[in-house]
């Protein structure tokens, strides 16, 4: 035990916590509704998860296991310096395995391998309000979630199939939770929605800069918004992860020169690294040593 | 006889913590009981339930009403000042959490606030210490939380439970969350709770 003054556990005072706490529940107990609170300046600019990281802080016990992603990626600077941040200030056990983690703190990305009882799924999300691009008046949409008045958001898909022939949008695609509320997923791949339907897992999403948490319980209904016509699909690609020859995954285009040549890896590196310690190999992957 | 202030958490910020994640996990998964890793101790009549609730979630910004057999224990309201800050109503429609001992207790839920249209978080969370959460008459839960449905038994629910609730959850998104306090351990019932068949 150093002399230096230390944080207070998980970085947060405890009344601040305390509202956020109390934002949480109320957030589960109106799924899909953004709840507003106060929320905190964090020793990390707006736009690199204040909101996750905030929801996390206030949630997280000393027996918890974290795992943070960045676009499904556990290495980048963004998931890096999050879980760096709660080992120094929680003093918490930190995974890449998602399968052993309590708390997943995620930008952007849902992990392939299902969720289970007990995992909480923490998004960063930088604009909570899905109908804020269609009309910026917050005393607008308010009323607009009041009165479940969502039209202006299927004129928006519809704009997309007459002037593309499709449903144009990919990320951050919106979805009704239970039947209510017109929810965004934060900007998520839309490959990612159906895994929020029915998930075992609890999801909560914090938005710290638009100060706004919302949450969707386990074993709850999101369908993403459709047409009968136009029915909601998730990317599809061509070829198999060039790494560990994944296919029915969610992959990033990777550039390899200055002449056209690319490959797909998967975006999600814990579900990639498992896959090749499994012994999969990819088109353009080199098998694990054997140890 | 005044009770005084001793008690409390003995770790607040532990405590407090895994106490929450009790109450977080009893609303995200309705109808379950979650065990408090750590029990304040009883005070006076406010059982060790009740106050470790208290403790967790309530500070000056959260308006709190007492019901009259907790309130009128003497030393109560310094309790609650020196612990919490949390300013006591009589009015329970301006309550941001209820606290009752036992079902007799409480007023019908329809006389806390549930909130706005437009700000349905603006609402009362009831906390209600009940006799047991099994062994009562069997009520089918369904809604977000629960896969497909299930039974719960509690003892020591409000008269009139069912049609109460019923009422609670047409008002949908507004309406008041429940927090059902016994034997260590919390069970919840948020407004998007549905009773399915029972009673």
């Amino acid at each position: 035990m150093n002399a230096t003054a230390q944080y207070n556990f998980a970085y947060l005072d405890e009344q601040t916590k305390r509202m956020i706490r109390r934002a949480i529940l109320k957030a589960i107990a109106i799924p899909g509704y953004q709840v507003p609170f106060s929320s905190r300046e964090m020793p990390m600019p707006y736009g690199w998860g204040t909101g996750g990281v905030q929801v996390t802080a206030s949630i997280i016990g000393p027996d918890d296991v974290l795992k943070v992603i960045d676009q499904g990626a556990d290495d980048t600077t963004n998931a890096v310096s999050i879980r760096a941040f709660f080992a120094k200030v929680a003093q918490v056990a930190t995974t890449t395995h998602t399968g052993e983690a309590t708390i997943i703190q995620t930008r952007h990305r849902i992990p392939e391998r299902a969720l289970g009882p007990g995992q909480t799924l923490v998004y960063q999300v930088p604009i909570p309000e899905p109908l804020r691009f269609l009309e910026p008046r917050e005393t607008e949409t308010r009323k607009m979630h009041a009165l479940e008045e969502y039209g202006l958001m299927h004129v928006k898909l519809y704009e997309d199939i007459a002037r593309h022939g499709r449903i144009a949008t990919t990320y951050a695609y919106p979805v009704k939770v239970e039947g209510r509320y017109v929810m965004d997923p934060s900007p998520t791949p839309k490959f990612d929605n159906p895994k929020m339907h029915m998930s075992e897992a609890l999801q909560l999403f914090g938005a710290g800069r638009e100060h706004r948490i919302y949450a969707v319980p386990p074993h709850t209904e999101v369908v993403s918004l459709d047409f009968e016509d136009h029915p909601f699909a998730i990317q599809h690609f061509e070829e198999p992860c060039a790494l560990c020859g994944a296919e029915q995954v969610y992959l990033d285009e990777v550039i390899l020169d200055d002449a056209g040549g690319h490959m797909y890896v998967c975006s999600d590196t814990d579900n990639c690294e498992t896959r090749r310690a499994a012994g999969h190999v990819g088109a353009l992957g080199v098998r694990e040593a054997a140890e | 006889m005044d009770i005084g202030l001793d008690g409390g958490f003995s770790e607040p910020v532990r405590q407090a913590q895994s106490s929450f994640r009790a109450i977080m996990d009893a609303f995200a998964n309705p109808g379950t009981v979650q065990k408090f890793a750590h029990l304040a101790p009883a005070h006076g009549l406010l059982q060790g339930e009740l106050v470790s609730t208290l403790l967790t979630l309530s500070d000056q910004d959260t308006p709190i009403w007492l019901s009259g057999k907790l309130r009128q224990t003497p030393g109560m309201e310094d309790f609650v000042a020196f612990h919490t800050g949390a300013p006591l109503v009589s009015e329970t429609g301006h309550a941001v959490f209820a606290f009752a001992g036992a079902a007799d207790e409480l007023p019908d839920l329809d006389r806390f606030n549930p909130g706005t249209q437009e700000y349905p978080d603006r609402s009362t969370t009831i906390v209600l210490a009940v006799t047991a959460f099994a062994g009562g008459d069997e009520l089918v839960i369904r809604g977000p939380g629960i896969r497909d449905q299930r039974t719960i038994s509690p003892i020591g629910l409000p008269r009139n439970f069912v049609a109460q609730w019923a009422a609670n959850r047409a008002l949908f998104p507004r309406g008041v969350d429940l927090l059902l306090v016994a034997g260590g351990a919390v069970m919840g019932l948020p407004r998007s709770t549905r009773i399915a068949e029972g009673q």
